[in-house]
C-alpha cells in the first residue's frame, strides 16, 4: 500500500491508458483495434441499455461469490486459527488445494451443480474462499496469546472474542486477500460466462460481439468488464485504508 | 477473600509446579509474588484469574470456586494487552463494552448491575484523567510509549471497578520514574479502597515496596507457601531505609535457600 491511489493518480492513469490505446489504433489500423473515440460513445450509449444489463448480471455474480466466500471462509479460518490441533489435521489438505487453479473444476461443477447461476457463483467463490481462509487462519493464529488472555479476563467469552478481537484483527487481511483475488475472480467469471447463459459480460464479449465481428461493441464490453474489476478493486482498497488507519498514524 | 486449598498443577507432560499447596489471602491485602523465572508465579496468577485450571484442589474467591474469569477480578499484564486498532479511549472502555455486549449476566459480567453507555463513557474518562492520559484518548497504542500503554491497560481494568487486581510484571518494561509513579498510584488506590491486589514480579525491591506480604516461590515443585510479613510496604519508606534493606535481604536469602 505504499503507492497511494488518489483521484489524481486514477485520472492520470486513465488518460495514459486511452492515449496508448489511441496510438495502437493508429499503428495497427485494423477493425480489431478501433479507436477509443469510436468505442467510448458506444460504451456510454449502451451502458444504460443492453450492456448495462450484462454488467449488472456479472456484478451480481461476483458480489454473490464474494459474499459466499467471506461468510464461509472467515468463520472456518478463525476456527482453524484458534484450534491448532484441528488446523494440524487440515493444514496439509489446504496447502495442496490452495494452489490448484480452481477453474479446472469448471466442468465438474457444471455437471454436479447444473448449468444455473449457482454453479458460476460457486466456482468464483471457491477461488476467493481459499485466499481468505488462509490469511484469516494465520492472522487468528498469530494474535498474541497475552492479548487474548487479557481480553478474556475482561469477561469476554467466545462470542465477544470473535466480535472484538478475532474479527477486527483479521479484517485488514481479509480485505487484502479480496483485493488481490478479485482480479482472478473477474477473469474466471469471463470464462464461466461464455457458455450456458445469455446474460453477463463474458457472454456479451464472446458470443454477442466477438463471434459476429462487432468489434467496437466488443470493446465496450471489455471496457465494462475492466470497469467492474476497477470498481471492486478501488472499493476494497478504500475500505483497507480505512481499517488500517491506526497503522499509518504512527 | 482468596482461599487456595490443596492445589496441584502441572503443565501437560511436565512435573508439578504446585502440589498440595495452600494459601490464604484476606480482603484488602496486598501480596507480592516473587521467584526465579519458571517457578510458576505467572501460572499462580493465571490460576487466580481463572485462565488456567488446577489438576486438583480448590481455588475459591469469596467462597466461589473459580472456573472462568471472575467479573470482579481485574488483570494487568506486562504488555500486548491492548487492541492496536482501537484508540486509547476505546481500549480503556473495552471491558465495559463487553459488559454491554453480554448484559448483566453474572457469568461474563457482574450480576444485577447494568451500566448505561453514558455512565460507561463517564467512568472511562474519569480513569483516563486520574491516570493522566485524557489528552491521549484519541491516539492508537502504536503511537504511545510503554508507560502510556500501561496506564491505558490499568484504566481499562479499573473502569470495571474490580475488588481484586491481579498484575503480572506490570512495571517491568517501564523506566524508573514511570514505574514509581504507577506503583504509587496503585498503593494510593489500595490505601483508600478495600481493593485486594496480587502483583507478580522478579524484582526484589518492587516486591518489598508493593507487598504487605511477600510470597516466595521456588523453581521446581512448591508444596508449602513461603510468606514473609512486610511492614515497610509503600513508597514513603525513606525513613525506614534500614528496615527496607533488611526486608530485601530477608527475601533474597529465602530466594537463595529455596533454589
Amino acid at each position: 500500500m505504499n503507492n497511494r491511489l488518489n483521484n489524481r493518480a486514477i485520472l492520470i492513469g486513465l488518460l495514459m491508458f486511452f492515449a496508448i490505446w489511441q496510438v495502437l489504433a493508429w499503428v495497427i489500423h485494423r477493425p480489431i483495434m478501433p479507436s477509443p473515440f469510436q468505442v467510448l460513445p458506444i460504451f456510454a450509449g449502451s451502458l444504460f441499455g443492453e450492456l448495462g444489463i450484462h454488467f449488472l448480471a456479472s456484478s451480481g455474480r461476483v458480489l454473490a461469490a464474494i459474499a459466499l466466500a467471506v461468510v464461509s471462509a472467515v468463520p472456518i479460518g478463525l476456527g482453524l486459527g484458534q484450534m491448532p490441533q484441528v488446523n494440524r489435521i487440515f493444514a496439509p489438505l489446504i496447502a495442496i488445494v490452495y494452489p490448484i487453479p480452481k477453474i479446472v473444476f469448471l466442468p465438474v461443477i457444471y455437471v454436479l451443480m447444473g448449468i444455473t447461476d449457482i454453479s458460476k457463483i460457486f466456482l468464483i467463490a471457491l477461488i476467493i474462499f481459499f485466499q481468505i481462509l488462509v490469511v484469516v487462519r494465520d492472522e487468528a493464529a498469530n494474535l498474541h496469546p497475552e492479548l487474548i488472555l487479557s481480553v478474556r479476563s475482561l469477561g469476554a467469552g467466545r462470542r465477544a472474542l470473535f466480535r472484538y478481537v478475532y474479527f477486527p484483527a483479521s479484517l485488514p487481511a481479509v480485505l487484502t486477500a479480496l483485493r488481490v483475488s478479485v482480479g482472478t475472480a473477474v477473469a474466471v467469471l469471463f470464462i464461466a460466462e461464455q457458455s450456458l447463459t445469455t446474460y453477463g459480460l463474458g457472454y456479451f464479449i464472446v458470443v454477442e460481439t466477438y463471434q459476429v465481428l462487432r468489434y467496437p461493441e466488443m470493446y465496450a464490453g471489455i471496457l465494462a468488464m475492466g470497469l467492474l474489476g476497477l470498481i471492486l478493486y478501488l472499493f476494497i482498497y478504500h475500505l483497507e485504508l480505512k481499517v488500517n488507519r491506526y497503522r499509518s498514524e504512527e | 477473600m482468596i482461599s487456595i486449598k490443596d492445589l496441584t498443577f502441572a503443565y501437560s507432560g511436565q512435573p508439578s509446579i504446585f502440589q498440595g499447596y495452600d494459601l490464604q489471602i484476606e480482603r484488602g491485602e496486598a501480596l507480592s509474588i516473587i521467584g526465579p523465572s519458571g517457578c510458576g508465579k505467572t501460572t499462580l496468577l493465571y490460576l487466580l484469574a481463572g485462565l488456567r485450571h488446577p489438576q486438583s484442589g480448590r481455588i475459591r474467591i469469596d467462597q466461589i470456586p473459580i472456573k472462568r474469569p471472575r467479573p470482579r477480578s481485574g488483570l494487568v499484564l506486562q504488555d500486548h494487552g491492548l487492541l492496536p486498532w482501537q484508540t486509547v479511549r476505546e481500549n480503556a472502555r473495552l471491558g465495559l463494552t463487553i459488559w454491554g455486549f453480554y448484559g448483566s449476566d453474572g457469568r461474563h459480567t457482574p450480576v444485577n448491575e447494568d451500566i448505561s453507555a453514558h455512565e460507561a463513557d463517564q467512568r472511562v474518562d474519569d480513569w483516563l484523567a486520574k491516570l493522566g492520559i485524557e489528552n491521549l484518548r484519541d491516539q492508537y497504542p502504536l503511537q504511545l510509549s510503554r508507560g502510556q500503554r500501561q496506564r491505558t491497560a490499568i484504566a481499562r481494568t479499573l473502569a470495571m471497578k474490580p475488588d481484586l487486581l491481579l498484575m503480572d510484571e506490570p512495571f517491568s518494561a517501564l523506566d524508573a520514574p514511570t514505574r514509581e509513579d504507577l506503583q504509587k498510584f496503585i498503593i494510593d488506590l489500595h490505601a483508600v479502597t478495600d481493593l485486594t491486589y496480587v502483583i507478580v514480579t522478579h524484582d526484589i525491591e518492587v516486591a518489598v515496596v508493593m507487598g504487605q506480604k511477600i510470597l516466595v516461590l521456588a523453581k521446581g515443585c512448591n508444596r508449602k507457601a513461603q510468606l514473609i510479613e512486610n511492614t515497610c510496604a509503600g513508597l514513603s519508606a525513606g525513613r525506614m531505609q534500614d528496615e527496607f534493606q533488611q526486608t530485601c535481604e530477608d527475601v533474597r536469602q529465602l530466594l537463595g535457600s529455596l533454589t
